[in-house]
C-alpha cells in the first residue's frame, strides 16, 4: 500500500480523472460557511438533480472516471436513491474505473441506517463526516445541529454499511474552544474506527455571519491558538498511524483521498452543479453560484458556466507548485522552482528553513507556512 | 472728507465663546449695515472652520454708520480680532489701528487668561478700555462677580463696567454711546502727507491682493500713485473702499477711515502686513511702527498618505500661504513616510487649523508627525544652529550646549484648583514665578514653562483637570538650557526616522515605552522575532518584541476553486508591494501612519 505522503503518489495522481458533482441543499447554513448553498429549497431537490443529470448528458463524455466526490451543501440531505441517479449517469457518460474513489460528504446528524446503507449501494465508496468538533458548546457556537454521540453513532453505521474509508472533517479554533477542548475532540476522534481526518482551522469570510460579527468588532480566531492546535493535532495523528499528506490532511496508509490527491496534483475533473469548479482541457472554469440562475440556464438549454480562466505556460507552471507545495510529499521543482530558489526570495527562505530542495523536489518543512512560500513564488 | 471727530475705531477682545462675534451682529444689525434675514449668524466668521470652531483667524474690519442719541452721525470701525493664544501678533495688529477697544467677558465665566493678555496689550498700546459683560441673560451669569473681577484687572470702579446681551440685544444702544464718548476719535490731519497702515492682507482669486488700512495721516484716492513703504514697490490704486460690510468702493479715504485698498498686485508679500502706504511722490515721509513677525513656534512634518499627492500638496501649501503669511515649509524626506514638507506653526492651533484646511479644502489625506519646538544647538566648535526636525540633531557627542524655548505661561482658574494646576505643570517642568488673586475666587498664575511641554497635550490636559474652567496664554521668552535627549526608535535594530523625538532625558522614557507599545500593536508578525526597542545614543530604554508569525496557511482549496487561491495569493503579493522595508522588516505604511495618529488610541 502506497503511503499517502508518498512522492509517486502525488506525481501519479495528476494523470487521474476526478468528477465534482455539488449537491447544496442544507437544513441550516452553518455561520461561518461562504460555499454555495442554499436553506429552505427542499422542494426543489428533484428538480436540481434533474438539472444536475441534463448537465452531465449535456456535457458529453469525457475519460472513464478514477475519483467522484459529491459535495456540498449537505449530499446527505437528499435520498440515497437521488444519488443513484448521478451516479449512474456519470458512469454512463464517462465511464467509472473498477477501483474508481466514490467520496461524499455527509452530516452526522442526517446518516440513519437506511441511508448510510442506501448510500453505500448507490456506490459511494468513502464518507467524510462533518465532525468539526466533539464539544457541544464549540458544536453550538459552529451552528452545527449534531452532537457528539451523533458522529459516533454515524461511523458505526457507516462501518457497518461497509464503505472502505471514513473520514471526519474537523475544525480547530474555533472563538471559545480551550486548547482541552480542543485536545478531547482529537481523542474522541481517534477514538473511532476512521481511516482519514481533515483538520481545518477555522477562517473568517466576509459576508458570513461569522464575518459580519468580526467586522462588528467581535472576537476574532487566535493565530498563535490555531498554530498550538494544529500542532497538537499533526502530534497526535502521528502517534495514531495517520500519515499527514497535505496541510489539511491525514490518512492511514491506503487511504488518501484519490479526488483531492488529482486537484493538488494541478489534475482534471469535470464538475457539475452550482457554483461547481471544472480542470478540463487545460482550462479552468466554473459555474453559476446562484440557485434559480443555474436552474433556469440549464432547463432552458443554457451553458450554467459563469466564467472561466485558460492560464499561459508560466502562469500554470507557477499554479503547479504552489498548489503541489501543500503536499508533505512536495512538488517536482522543474526548471522554474528550481530559478526560483535561486533567486532572492527562494535563498531567503530557504535560510529562514522554511523550504528546501530533495530530491529534485520543493518541500515546504513547516505546512503552517505554506502561503508565506506560495507568494513569493507568484508573480516572481 | 469727514472731519475726525465723527470717527471711532475699536476692537473687541474676548475669549472663545464669549460672545465676540455675536456681538458684532447685534451691532451691524443695529446700524442697519446687515437686515435680519440677511444675516448669516457670525457674519465676520467667513471661513467654515472659523464658524464651527466659534473662533476668528483673519481680522477683519466693518464700517458701521451711527446715529448717537444726541442726533450726531457718527462712523463706527469695528476692527475685528482673533481670539486665540497662537494669533495674538495678529491681536496686535487689529488694535494698531484702533483707538478703544471692548474687553468682552462673559458674565457666567469671568475674565480667561487670553483675554487679560489682549488687554494688557491694548493698554500697552494705549487704548481706551471700555469693560463689558456679556450674557447677562444666562440664568448661570454672575454679574457682580464678574464686573468686580472686570473692574480689579482694568483698575476701574465696579460702576464703569457695562452689562449687555449680544443675544437679545440688551444693553447695546448703551454700549455705543459709550463707544461714542469715550473712544478718542483719531489724531491725523488731512493735510499731512499720506501715511496708512496695513493691518491684514489676503489674497482674491480675481482681485489680487486686497489689503486692509487705516489712514493715519492725509487721504488715499482712487487713481493715487502710491508705494509701500517696506518694499518700495510703487502701484496705482485701482479701487479704495469700506466693508459695510458688502464692499462698497469710494473716491477717498481720510485720516482716520478704515477701508480696503486693491492695486492689482498678485504677490501678497508685496503688500505687507505692518507696512506703511504713502504717496508715490514722498520720500521723506517716516513709515508707521510696523509689527514683529510671526515666527514659527511649532513644527511637524506633513505627509500625504498616498505618496502621488506631495505635488498637490506643495500646490495647496502654496494657495494657503497667499493668505497667511506665517506659515512657512519646507520639503522634508522620511524613510517611513516617503516625501512631505517641514512646516513651522505659530502654535498648536495653527496646526490644527491649516491641517483641516488642507484635508477639507484640498481634499488631502495627511499624516503628520510629532509636534517639535526649535531647538538651538551649540556644538564643540562654537557653531550654533537651529533644529527643527530631531533628524537635524547632530551626533550627540559633538553637543556642547542644548537650549530649548520657554514661554511665560499665565493661567486664571478658579482658586479651587490652585492645588491641580501647580501639581500638572510641576510634571510638565513649569517653575511658577507669580501668583495674583484677581477675586478672592480667581487666581492668576504665572509660569515659566517649556514651549515643547505647552504644545502637547498641556492646555488639553489642563482644561480637563479643571474641568474648563483655566484659561490659558504664553508669550516666548526666550531659550534656556535642557537636559534634552533624542529618542530613536529601533525596528530590529534600524532607525525609524519619523519616530525619533527630542525631549526632555526625563521624559524618554515615557515617549519610547509607549511608542513602542503602540508600533508593535501595528506591525504585521514577520518570519522572524522583530525587536522594537527605545533608544536614547546607545542605550536601549524600552523593548518589545513582535513575535514570529506561526500560521500563514488558508484552510483548503475550496471544491477544487484553484483560481480563487491564486488569485488570493497575488492579491496579498501586490499588497506586499506597498509595504516599506525598513531593514529586513515589512512594515505595512498604514502602521507608520496610524502609530502618529496618537488622539485615535489614548
Amino acid at each position: 500500500m502506497q503511503a499517502p505522503n508518498s512522492p509517486a503518489l502525488a506525481d501519479a495522481a495528476a494523470n487521474w480523472t476526478g468528477a465534482y458533482v455539488h449537491i447544496p441543499f442544507c437544513a441550516r447554513v452553518c455561520p461561518y460557511c461562504d460555499f454555495a448553498v442554499v436553506q429552505g429549497q427542499d422542494d426543489q431537490v428533484g428538480r436540481y438533480i434533474e438539472a444536475l443529470v441534463t448537465e452531465i448528458s449535456v456535457g458529453g463524455s469525457w475519460r472513464p472516471l478514477d475519483a467522484v466526490f459529491v459535495g456540498g451543501g449537505t449530499p446527505s440531505r437528499i435520498d440515497p436513491g437521488l444519488l443513484v441517479a448521478l451516479i449512474e449517469r456519470l458512469a454512463e457518460v464517462h465511464g467509472l474505473n473498477p477501483d474508481a474513489e466514490v467520496t461524499m460528504e455527509a452530516n452526522p446528524e442526517d446518516w440513519s441506517s437506511e441511508k448510510s446503507d442506501g448510500f453505500r449501494r448507490a456506490g459511494v465508496t468513502r464518507v467524510s463526516f462533518g465532525a468539526q468538533s466533539f464539544d457541544p458548546v464549540t458544536l453550538g457556537t459552529l451552528g452545527r445541529r449534531h452532537g457528539p454521540a451523533d458522529i459516533m453513532r454515524a461511523v458505526e453505521r457507516a462501518r457497518t454499511s461497509g464503505f472502505s474509508s471514513i473520514s471526519l472533517d474537523l475544525i480547530l479554533g474555533t472563538v471559545g474552544e480551550s486548547l482541552v477542548s480542543w485536545e478531547a475532540t482529537l481523542d474522541d476522534a481517534l477514538e473511532l474506527p476512521i481511516d482519514h481526518v481533515s483538520i481545518y482551522a477555522l477562517t473568517i469570510e466576509r459576508g458570513t455571519p461569522f464575518g459580519r460579527a468580526v467586522a462588528a468588532g467581535g472576537p476574532s480566531p487566535n493565530e498563535d491558538d490555531q498554530a498550538d492546535k494544529y500542532e497538537l493535532a499533526v502530534r497526535r495523528l502521528g502517534e495514531r498511524g495517520f500519515v499527514q499528506y497535505e496541510t489539511s490532511n491525514f490518512a492511514k496508509p491506503g487511504h488518501a483521498c484519490r479526488y483531492n490527491l488529482t486537484a493538488w496534483a494541478q489534475g482534471e475533473y469535470v464538475a457539475y452543479g452550482l457554483g461547481a469548479h471544472r480542470h478540463l482541457d487545460g482550462t479552468r472554469s466554473w459555474n453559476v453560484r446562484r440557485f434559480d440562475a443555474y436552474l433556469n440556464r440549464i432547463e432552458s438549454g443554457e451553458s450554467p458556466i459563469a466564467n472561466s480562466e485558460a492560464l499561459d505556460a508560466i502562469a500554470k507552471e507557477e499554479e503547479r507548485l504552489i498548489v503541489g507545495l501543500r503536499r508533505l510529499a512536495g512538488v517536482e521543482a522543474g526548471e522554474r522552482g528550481r530559478r526560483w530558489l535561486a533567486g532572492s526570495a527562494g535563498q531567503r527562505l530557504a535560510e529562514a528553513g522554511l523550504v528546501k530542495l530533495t530530491e529534485g523536489r520543493l518541500v515546504v518543512t513547516d505546512p503552517l507556512k505554506a502561503d508565506t512560500v506560495a507568494r513569493e513564488i507568484v508573480g516572481a | 472728507m469727514l472731519p475726525n471727530d465723527r470717527i471711532r475705531n475699536f476692537s473687541i477682545i474676548a475669549h472663545i465663546d464669549h460672545g465676540k462675534s455675536t456681538l458684532a451682529d447685534r451691532l451691524l444689525e443695529r446700524t442697519g449695515a446687515i437686515s435680519e434675514r440677511e444675516m448669516k449668524e457670525q457674519i465676520l466668521d467667513t471661513m467654515d472652520i472659523e464658524r464651527e470652531r466659534g473662533i476668528t483667524i483673519k481680522a477683519q474690519a466693518v464700517r458701521l454708520d451711527y446715529r448717537a442719541q444726541d442726533g450726531t452721525d457718527y462712523i463706527v470701525n469695528l476692527i475685528d480680532t482673533p481670539g486665540h493664544v497662537d494669533f495674538t501678533y495678529e491681536v496686535s495688529r487689529s488694535l494698531a489701528a484702533c483707538e478703544g477697544a471692548l474687553l468682552l467677558v462673559d458674565a457666567a465665566q469671568g475674565v480667561e487668561a487670553q483675554t487679560l493678555a489682549n488687554a494688557y496689550l491694548a493698554i500697552e498700546a494705549g487704548l481706551e478700555i471700555i469693560p463689558v459683560m456679556n450674557k447677562i441673560d444666562l440664568p448661570s451669569a454672575e454679574p457682580d462677580r464678574v464686573a468686580a473681577e472686570l473692574a480689579g484687572v482694568l483698575g476701574v470702579d465696579v460702576g464703569d463696567v457695562l452689562s449687555v446681551s449680544a443675544k437679545t440685544g440688551e444693553g447695546v444702544e448703551e454700549l455705543f454711546e459709550r463707544i461714542v464718548a469715550d473712544v478718542p476719535p483719531p489724531a491725523g490731519q488731512a493735510t499731512d502727507p499720506l501715511r496708512a497702515l496695513i493691518f491684514d492682507s489676503y489674497y482674491d482669486a480675481y482681485r489680487g491682493v486686497v489689503s486692509y488700512f487705516r489712514v493715519v495721516d492725509g487721504s488715499i484716492s482712487d487713481g493715487d500713485q502710491i508705494r509701500f513703504s517696506a518694499t518700495g514697490d510703487r502701484h496705482e490704486v485701482t479701487e479704495v473702499g469700506v466693508l459695510t460690510p458688502a464692499a462698497v468702493a469710494k473716491d477717498s479715504l481720510g485720516p482716520g477711515e478704515v477701508g480696503y485698498l486693491i492695486t492689482g498686485i498678485k504677490q501678497i508679500g508685496q503688500a505687507k502686513v505692518g507696512d506703511t502706504i504713502i504717496n508715490a511722490a514722498d520720500n521723506n515721509v517716516e513709515p508707521l511702527p510696523g509689527y514683529a513677525e510671526p515666527k514659527s513656534m511649532v513644527f511637524s512634518g506633513l505627509f500625504p498618505s498616498d505618496g502621488e499627492d506631495f505635488e498637490r500638496l506643495r500646490e495647496a501649501l502654496d494657495k494657503l500661504r497667499l493668505n497667511d503669511a506665517s506659515l512657512v515649509y519646507e520639503p522634508e524626506s522620511s524613510r517611513a513616510l516617503g516625501f512631505g514638507f517641514r512646516v513651522g506653526f505659530l502654535g498648536l492651533l495653527h496646526m490644527d487649523i491649516i491641517r483641516e484646511r488642507l484635508e477639507r479644502e484640498y481634499g488631502l489625506d495627511l499624516v503628520a508627525t510629532f509636534p517639535s519646538v526649535a531647538y538651538r544647538v551649540t556644538k564643540d566648535d562654537g557653531t550654533e544652529l537651529e533644529v527643527r526636525s530631531p533628524q537635524d540633531l547632530p551626533d550627540p557627542n559633538s553637543l556642547a550646549k542644548l537650549q530649548e524655548p520657554y514661554v511665560r505661561a499665565m493661567i486664571l482658574a478658579p482658586s479651587e484648583y490652585i492645588g491641580t494646576i501647580m501639581e500638572l505643570v510641576l510634571t510638565k517642568r513649569g517653575l511658577q514665578t507669580n501668583m495674583n488673586y484677581l477675586s478672592p475666587e480667581r487666581v492668576e498664575l504665572t509660569y515659566d514653562i517649556p514651549l515643547a511641554e505647552v504644545v502637547f497635550d498641556f492646555f488639553d490636559t489642563l482644561k480637563s483637570r479643571t474641568r474648563g474652567f483655566a484659561s490659558l496664554d504664553y508669550e516666548p521668552i526666550g531659550y534656556r538650557e535642557s537636559k534634552l535627549a533624542k529618542v530613536d526608535i529601533l525596528l530590529n535594530g534600524q532607525s525609524v526616522d519619523a519616530f525619533s523625538a527630542i525631549c526632555h532625558r526625563d521624559k524618554a522614557y515615557d515617549y519610547g515605552k509607549s511608542m513602542v507599545g503602540r508600533l508593535r500593536k501595528l506591525i504585521p508578525r514577520q518570519l522572524f522575532d522583530v525587536p522594537i526597542q527605545a533608544a536614547v545614543g546607545s542605550r536601549i530604554i524600552a523593548r518589545e518584541t513582535v513575535k514570529a508569525r506561526r500560521k500563514d496557511v488558508t484552510a483548503k482549496c475550496y471544491g477544487g476553486d484553484i483560481s480563487r487561491k491564486r488569485k488570493l495569493l497575488e492579491k496579498q503579493k501586490e499588497g506586499k508591494k506597498r509595504m516599506k522595508m525598513v531593514g529586513s522588516v515589512e512594515v505595512p505604511q498604514e502602521a507608520f501612519i496610524s502609530a502618529l495618529r496618537v488622539d485615535s488610541d489614548e
